[in-house]
């Protein structure tokens, strides 16, 4: 790789945008792509490849091209800065998700709480509104309280987040799956919020139901089997 | 939060060369079977020695290292296979019976 190959592609994943490094095999001839002076098939499939999310090595024409997929890191919107976001958000940086801390409370979402994290004081309708969830972001809220889950939940099923979850008991969930319908939506969307979120791991501690979480997240991204909830067992 | 991708080894491999590292990059770019990475997963490995990240197991790391140290020297990228089919493979014990193949290259 060139070093101007090298400081494009820097570039880019610093600015958050999309690329891939398209690498002719065996020369090892590489371009960067989107480009517009790219052949129109080479572009198409680096296209694909972001969309899907995928690298691979594919036939083009007649000439064989590995196609590295960078795409900017996933998202986590986590609405709650409480206990368990604070064990939450380290485990999530480890799996390279850029992580938002969001909490109007101000006693809640200070900097020694969450040390090195974006963290929004806005009320999260307005955060959300703000950042906008995409398809490569996930939503998780932690709060317990519907002045501040509800409007969060209500915005993320109104975008294409690929995760949404809330932290609470079959009960509460219940209630707020009323709630929600109350606002307009239909079971089928409000089906989306895994709630209660997370895995059946038994996960007691605030570590644990981190894991319970990023297992749960983990899964929905990589399409992973999971075995139904047990729906009568009683939830913490 | 900006604690880098676990799996980001581009990054590292790019502050190395900042630090003036000679730097070579192993891609993994094809898998067959039960290959234990998938395409994209890179090792970096530098001339004085260090290594960060994996393409495999930790099974061919040892052979790929030995050619980036190579492609270091001469600059040359290598294009290589790994898998049952292959001698080489078994020397260097691809227990998981998979195939891949790797992509070495020199970051200047």
């Amino acid at each position: 790789m060139t070093p101007e190959t090298l400081k494009a592609l820097t570039e880019a994943r610093a600015a958050k945008r999309p690329i891939v490094v398209a690498t002719k095999l065996p020369s090892g001839e590489q371009l960067l792509l989107p480009d517009p002076t790219a052949p129109a098939d080479l572009a198409a499939a680096a296209t694909k490849a972001l969309e899907r999310d995928e690298s691979g090595t594919q036939i083009i024409g007649n000439e064989t091209w590995f196609l590295h997929a960078y795409n900017p890191p996933l998202r986590l919107i986590i609405v709650g800065a409480v206990h368990i976001a604070q064990a939450l958000v380290p485990m999530a940086a480890h799996l390279g998700l850029a992580v938002v801390v969001v909490d109007p409370r101000r006693s809640f979402a200070t900097e020694e709480r969450f040390p090195n994290v974006t963290v929004s004081s806005e009320w999260p309708d307005d955060a959300m509104d703000e950042l906008k969830p995409d398809v490569r972001t996930a939503v998780v809220t932690l709060t317990h309280d519907p002045k501040l889950d509800d409007p969060a939940l209500d915005r993320a099923l109104k975008s294409p987040a690929f995760y949404i979850g809330a932290l609470g008991s079959r009960r509460t969930h219940a209630r707020r799956v009323a709630r929600l319908k109350e606002l307009g939506h239909t079971d089928e969307v409000i089906a989306r919020i895994k709630g209660p979120v997370g895995l059946d791991l038994g996960a007691i501690t605030a570590p644990e139901i981190a894991v319970s979480i990023l297992a749960e997240f983990v899964a929905a991204r990589r399409n992973g089997a999971l075995a139904p909830k047990q729906p009568e067992k009683q939830a913490a | 939060m900006t604690t880098p991708d676990s799996d980001d080894i581009l990054t590292t491999a790019a502050a190395w060369v900042a630090q003036g590292e000679q730097v070579a990059i192993a891609t993994v770019t094809e898998t067959w079977g039960s290959s234990p990475r998938p395409a994209g997963s890179q090792l970096a490995v530098t001339k004085s020695g260090r290594m960060a990240g994996s393409v495999s197991g930790g099974c061919i790391e040892g052979a790929v290292a030995e050619i980036a140290m190579k492609t270091i020297e001469n600059g040359i990228p290598q294009l290589m296979d790994f898998g049952i089919t292959d001698e080489r493979a078994w020397e260097v014990g691809l227990a998981c019976g998979g195939k891949l193949k790797v992509f070495v290259e020199k970051l200047s």
